[in-house]
Parts: structure tokens; sequence; C-alpha cells
């Protein structure tokens, strides 16, 4: 893999007019990934979800690097009806299409930042990776007071071009005082056996908002790791909600610092899993000054013999006296080989705090089952609405009204 | 009032640090081959059992020691140890308590177990441990009147090979960690049990461990077998004197029941903690494992965790036979510069079986406390449960109190509820109590005895009195 990866990495430099400090700086990364490879089960984080495996099983021989000098064409009919939105088009890794035309144009702006390198909060070999062969990253800013009107739909997607390739992706924003953002991921693929490997960084000021709904629902044999840091300043509130579907594998991960006073994170998620899928969330949830607060709720189904797992940490800083921290995670498991496995962790260094988790997993009721069925519905009617109901739960936390709605419509969650 | 304050005062300082001027033989200090022949050859072990160790030891020298735990400490030099200790006066055997030292008589008179015919506990079985031997055993007729085997692991490796051969390593294998591994090679005495067929052992059986000498590992082993059927409660307690140094402690216990057969696994663990600056204390690193080898058994772990400068142990049930349970409940308390990483593995291979784990933590002063556990749902245990609690309680914002639960079901049939929670008294029920004529530091007591009642009713009645006053005592002075 060194070999592969030297010589993806000097064609991506060539591609993209960089200082000699500049390379110096990716080569540094690059080392650092070959150094560390893919992260394996012998660290902690990786504990259940074994990525060197599971890019061995699924893809084989990987490569790194993509010509980006030919344009896609965008397939329209990806986008999302029946929603008025403002989009970003990722085909295959390479920005297709940046429009904002909802939008007052001198509020948000856009800078590119491809040729500037950003240090990540993230010490892992894939936040390496990325920043070894990121080569299009863009900044997107908005500015004071200002809410965007339409919510910002990012599609990623991915076609047949590609093949046993590595993308990598970045995004930065930047939330300025008093001003919101609802974005949503959307993944579409007709590609396979690819690995994406995402990453954004929030920057949140006083008193913004910002809401991220990732939806992972189109059935599809690439593998994608996710990965969001989210600073939080006073005020600011953070909503991530997760589905986690459609993808072979799939690991989410929400790292939140909450540093200004009365700031808050919601993190909920949904497992929908069958096949041989195996998905993954892990949140670290840092309260790091006073009166913070966040809240989690992770609910899986599993049918198959499919995998999730979810890591969820709350850590509470010796200042962060008056936290309020939450998390839930239930697991209903259908079919005798599927797995679930949890680690909810608490690390507390503060005395006046509340922190709680709670983590359940097991069957459907079948005293609930019995119920419905006496009263006329048949088993498969049953099953059906009791799952309905066990994830409905979540997705009635979504706080935005129209995004509920598409979200309820792709998965089908009927009232 | 008075007389309350007055016993307080009494026990505010670590009482059990005193010392016991006592004339030892040491094996040389160091760890090699030599030194395990020699503490084989002291015990006029059979060949067997030294082969056994020896595996242990060449097993050892390729492992490295762990650094994932929270409590890190200074790096043990294992060759600046002793590991063998014992008083000088149990070269020859005593035939009988008269023979014993008197300085010996002494010593667990003042721990508060008397040793002799007229002042044992009723109905309580003690098997004595100082240092690296085993000095005395009581009540023993009465036990062989039922066929039940209660003496030093020494004694039944000469008298009991078969069972020890069998059990022996069972549920600890030689190959295990670090710790568990370098007590299989050095280990130096411990209790061993053996509760025949269909018998129900009519006293509790126990045994009260004392580290004495300085610059000494104690590495005691513990083997209880019930066989078919039968019923054993254990008890196990713990002092040690207060040295500035730290003094490692890595005990391996192993547990088996067998068809219908019941083990009650109850530890009072109250070693040497260091001074208020972090000085000094034991390391309290043990292995203890259960297993419910046959159907229908049940093992239960009781803890209360008071003592040492770092506590890192993981009592755990192998739930094997279908329909076993296996259960857990913990108290652990940290105070000053206390460290502890302490919790519990279920894991669930047979049919229908049940654990349940109940613990509770409270951190005080500077110290960090951490609640770790296993549940692990194999995909052949249909229909098993699993309920897990774990409420910690901070007092003061100088400490931490943390919880990693692994959880990991892989059978749809079965079910695992895990709950954690994290809070400090508060203040209406302070001021509740206090209303009512308590003083800041007895309301205290009471909600923290509240907080753990769950855990000390577990114990046996003789136990869970000297336990509440244990849990009292290691909170003293961390209010205000």
């Amino acid at each position: 893999m060194k070999e592969q990866l030297q010589k993806d990495f000097n064609n991506t430099i060539e591609g993209l007019s960089l200082t000699q400090k500049d390379i110096e700086i990716k080569k540094f990364y690059l080392d650092n990934f070959i150094s560390k490879g893919f992260p394996n089960r012998k660290e902690e984080d990786w504990k259940f979800s074994d990525l060197k495996q599971i890019i061995n099983k699924n893809i084989g021989e990987i490569s790194f690097y993509t010509d980006f000098t030919t344009t896609n064409k965008v397939d329209t009919s990806v986008y999302v009806d029946g929603l008025e939105h403002n989009k970003i088009v990722f085909i295959n890794g390479r920005i297709e299409k940046i429009d904002f035309d909802y939008e007052e144009k001198d509020q948000i702006e856009i800078i590119d930042q491809s040729e500037t390198i950003n240090k990540f909060n993230n010490t892992s070999s894939l936040s390496d990776l990325n920043s070894a062969f990121t080569n299009k990253s863009f900044k997107i800013a908005v500015k004071k007071d200002y809410r965007l009107v339409k919510p910002l739909i990012i599609y990623h997607t991915t076609n047949s071009k590609i093949w046993s390739k590595n993308i990598n992706l970045r995004l930065n924003f930047e939330l300025s005082e008093n001003s919101c953002l609802r974005l949503i991921d959307l993944y579409s693929d007709t590609s396979e056996k690819n690995f994406l490997n995402i990453f954004y960084n929030f920057d949140l000021k006083k008193d913004s908002i910002l809401k991220n709904y990732k939806v992972d629902k189109f059935k599809n044999k690439n593998i994608k790791y996710s990965f969001n840091n989210i600073d939080q300043d006073k005020n600011s509130i953070s909503e991530t909600f997760i589905l986690s579907s459609g993808s072979n594998f799939f690991k989410n991960e929400i790292n939140c610092n909450l540093s200004g006073e009365y700031s808050s994170a919601f993190v909920n998620g949904i497992f929908s899993l069958n096949n041989s899928m195996h998905h993954e969330i892990r949140t670290i949830i840092n309260h790091l000054t006073e009166n913070t607060k966040s809240y989690q709720l992770i609910k899986s189904v599993l049918e198959e013999n499919s995998k999730a797992v979810y890591q969820g940490k709350i850590y509470v800083n010796s200042k962060a006296q008056k936290t309020d921290g939450y998390q839930l995670s239930k697991a209903i498991l259908l079919n005798k080989d599927a797995e679930f496995n949890a680690k909810p962790e608490l690390e507390i260094y503060a005395d006046d705090v509340k922190c709680s988790h709670g983590s359940a997993s097991g069957n459907l009721n079948e005293n609930s089952i019995f119920y419905l069925m006496s009263r006329g519905l048949s088993y498969q009617q049953s099953r059906e609405l009791l799952i309905n109901g066990f994830l409905l739960d979540v997705v009635e936390k979504i706080t935005d009204p129209e995004v509920k709605n598409l979200i309820k419509n792709l998965i089908g969650i009927k009232e | 009032m008075d007389n309350r304050q007055k016993e307080i005062d009494n026990l505010k300082d670590y009482k059990y640090g005193f010392t016991t001027d006592i004339e030892n033989t040491k094996a040389p200090k160091g760890l090699n081959e030599d030194v395990i022949k020699f503490i084989s050859n002291i015990k006029k072990e059979p060949q067997w059992m030294l082969d056994f160790r020896l595996k242990a030891y060449d097993r050892f020298k390729q492992l490295k020691e762990p650094d994932w735990q929270k409590p890190k400490y200074p790096k043990i030099d294992y060759q600046d140890l002793y590991y063998y200790s014992a008083p000088k006066s149990m070269k020859d055997k005593p035939k009988n308590l008269d023979d014993l030292d008197p300085k010996l008589l002494e010593t667990y008179k003042k721990l508060g177990i008397p040793l002799q015919e007229q002042k044992r506990l009723n109905g309580i079985a003690v098997d004595a441990v100082f240092d690296s031997v085993s000095v005395a055993t009581t009540f023993r007729e009465e036990l062989t009147k039922q066929g039940i085997i209660f003496c030093p692991i020494s004694e039944a490796i000469q008298n009991h090979p078969e069972l020890v051969k069998k059990y022996l390593g069972s549920v600890i294998p030689v190959t295990d960690h670090f710790f568990a591994t370098l007590n299989s090679a050095v280990f130096t005495d411990g209790s061993f049990a053996y509760i025949p067929e269909g018998v129900r052992c009519p006293m509790e059986l126990s045994t009260y461990f004392r580290i004495n000498a300085s610059n000494t590992g104690q590495f005691e082993r513990t083997l209880i077998i019930a066989d078919k059927g039968s019923y054993v409660s254990y008890l196990e307690g713990c002092t040690a004197p207060m040295r500035d140094e730290n003094q490692l402690h890595a005990a391996n216990v192993e547990l088996v029941a067998l068809d219908d057969a019941e083990i009650k696994y109850s530890t009072v663990q109250n070693w040497y903690p260091g001074d208020k600056d972090g000085k000094g204390g034991i390391y309290n690193f043990v292995t203890k494992r259960g297993l419910c080898k046959g159907k229908n058994s049940k093992i239960s772990w009781t803890q209360v965790e008071t003592g040492s400068a770092i506590t890192w142990k993981y009592p755990s049930c192998i739930l094997k036979g279908d329909n076993s349970v296996g259960e857990f409940y913990s108290i652990a308390i940290t105070n000053n510069h206390q460290k502890a990483d302490t919790g519990t593995k279920m894991i669930h291979l047979g049919k229908n079986t049940k654990s349940k784990i109940i613990s509770k933590g409270i951190s005080a002063g500077l110290s960090d406390m951490t609640y770790r556990g296993l549940v692990d749902i194999s995909s052949k245990a249909a229909n098993s449960n699993n309920y897990t609690q774990c409420d910690s309680l901070l007092m003061g914002n100088k400490c931490g109190a943390h919880t990693v639960p692994y959880i990991k079901n892989k059978n749809a049939e079965s079910n695992i509820a895990h709950e954690a929670t994290t809070s400090k008294i508060s203040e209406e029920q302070l001021h509740y109590c206090q209303q009512r004529g308590l003083s800041a530091e007895e309301a205290v007591g009471l909600i923290v005895n509240g907080f753990c009642k769950e855990v000390l009713q577990q114990l046996p009645m003789e136990f869970a009195v000297e336990a509440q006053k244990l849990v009292g005592i290691s909170l003293e002075g961390s209010v205000g």
C-alpha cells in the first residue's frame, strides 16, 4: 500500500498549486498515515469496527488518486422534490455545483481553502489521510444575524466511474453570531467498493444554531466515514440527526465541544440495518464550562446479520458545574444473527452535575404484539406498527418541520 | 454523641496500620526461575506444581504490563520485590494453635480476628494468611465431619492433589493476563475450599489477609469448588501496615460451581490506602473469576472496596451452564488520592442465563473512580438477561467518577438493560436531615448508607455492620 500511496500522493500534488511549505505539511500527514495505516481493532475507538479488515474484505486494493480535470454532468434526478433548497453537489468527490440561489448574496461567503492547510482537531490516521489527499476544500461562512431562508442540501453522489478508490472531502463552516444554518447531507451512490472519508468542521459563534441532518438511506456497497467537529460558543445550539441505513459500512463520529455557557448539543440517530451491514455512531460530548446541556438518543432496528455499534462519551470538565448530560440507546434485534454493541461512557470531574445514560437491547416485546393481534392486526402489521413507533420517537426529535417531513417520507414512516 | 465522636476519632486514622515485629524467612530478592524453585521447594511441592509455575513464568516473560487502565502508577520493578516472606516460626508448621508464635496470635487479636478456641467468632471459620503463608485455620474438625475441605492451598496441594490438579488454572489459565500469570508463577499461599455434593456449608468460610513485611508482594491464590447441589458463603478481609512505599498485591481467586451449586463470595477490602498526600498504600491488582460450570449454578460477588492506593479488579462470572446466574454487587469508595478502576464481566455462554450488576461508586477528595464492565451475550446464549445499574456519587469538584460499560448483544432473544447515573448529594436531602437535628456529617453518613443499602444488604450479618461503619469512616472529613 505504501508505494501506491506515494505514487497517488505525487499525482495529487501535481494537480494543486501549493507552496513548498504546504507540500511539506501534506507530506508530513502522508508519512503519519503511512506509519499508522487504517485504524484497526487494537485501537480502543475502533474496537467494534475494524476498518482495516473491513476495507481489505470489501475493497481489497485501494487507490487514492482521482483525476479531477474533467467535469461530471450533474444528474438532477437525485435532487430532492418538494423542498426548495440550496445545494452543493459532490460527484465522485469533486465539487460540481454550489448554489445558494435562495439566499442574499452578501450574507454567505464561500472561500476556497484548497491551497491552505487547516489543522484538524483529530489525531486519528483517517484525519492524516484526509489532510494529505484533500484537493478541494471550502469554507462556508454565514454572516452575523443571517438565518438561511432555505435549508442547504449537500449531495454526496458517486457514480460507476470510480472503483476501489478512496475519496477525501473536507468542509469548513463558520456560523457568525446569531446566524442559523440547516444542513442536510444526502448520500446517493451508484458506485461500489469505494471508501469516502469526510471531515466537517463547524465553528458556532454566540447565539448561532446549527441543524445537521445526515441521511444515508439509499442502498450501496460503499464504505464511509464521517467526522464532525463542532465548537460551540455561548448560547449556541447544535442539533445532529443521523439516519444510518444505506451503506455497507458507515461510521459517523460527532465531536462536540461545549465551550460557551448555556450552549447545548443534541444528537439523535437511527440505525435501520439489514443484510450484513455494519454501522457505527460514536459521539464525544465535551462539557467544558458551566451550564451546558447535551441530549442523545440512538435507536436501532437490526435485521439479518447486521451489526450496529454505538459508542457515546460524555466528558465533564471540573469547571463544568451544572452540566446536564443524557444519553439513551435502544436496540431491537430481529434476527438471531444480528448484533448490537454499545459503550456508553461517562467521564466526570465536576460534582454538581446531572448525568445519566441508559442502554437496552432485546427483541420485540411479544406482549405488545399479542395486544395488537388481539385487536385484529396481522403479525406482520403489528410488527411494523411497533417498529414504526419505536423509530418515530427519534424522528419526532427533529425540530425542523420541513426536514422532519422529508425524513419521514424517506424512511416511509406512516403516522 | 461524645461516645460516637470518640469512636470516630479512634477510627479516623487507619487503625490497622501497625507492624508486627517478627523474624521472617524471605526468598532472595527478585524474580527468576531459582526463586520459583525456592518457593516450590520450601512448600515441598510435587513436580507437577513446579511445572505449573514454570510454565506460567515462561509465559510471563513474554507478556507486557497492561497500560489501558485509568489510574496510572509508577513502573513497578519486579526484580526489586521479595516474592516469599514467612514468619520464621512457621518453618516447621505448628501442630496446633498453642504452638503458634504468640506474636502472630497477638497480631490477629489486634485485628479483631481471634484465632483461639474460646474467643472464636461463632459461625465463621477463618483461614488467616500472614504475608506469604497461612498461619491458622479454625473450626477444621467440624467442617471435616461434613466432608468439607477447608485448608491452606499449600496443604491441599499435598493432601488433595487430584482436586487441585483438576481445577487449579481451569478458570484463570496460566496463559491469562500479566498479573494473573505472575501470580500463577509465584503464588505462595491462600485458601482452598471444597464443598462435597449436596452439602450446605453450615458456617461462613473466611480468609483474613495481612501483609506485614515490607518490600514484599503478596500473591495468594484462592480456589473454591462447590460440587453438585452444594452451597457456600465465603468472606475475605484484608489489611496492611502503613508504609511509605507502595506494595503490590496480585491475588488470583478461582471459583467453580457445578450443577445446582451456589457460591457467595464477599470481600471487605481495607488495605492501607496511603496517607493524605497519596504516599504509600497497596496496589490491589487482583484477578477474580468464577465459572458457573454446571446447569442451574449461581455465583454471586459482593465487594466493599474502601482501601488500597489503587484498586484494579474485575470479579467476573462465566455463565457456561444453562440457567446459571451471576451477580455482582459492589461499593467502591475512594478518598484523598485513592484510585479505583473496578467493575465486572458477565460472559453469557449457556441458555437462559441471567446476570445482575449493581455498582455504587463514591468518590471524594482528590480521588478518581472508574466503573468498567463487560456484558457479553454470545449468539448461543438464547433467552438470557442482564440488568446493570451503576450509580456514582461525587463529593467535591476535585474528584472524578467515570463509567465505561461495554455491552455486546449477539442474541436476538436476549435482553440487556443498562442504567447509570452520576450526581451529588442534593442540598434538599442534606437540609431535610439537618432540619431534623442531624449534623452535616451524620446526614452525609445516613444518605451514603442509603445509597449503598442495596449492596450492603447482600453481605452476611457480621460483615454488614462492619462494612457500614467502614463506609462512614472512609468518607470522614470529606464534607464541608
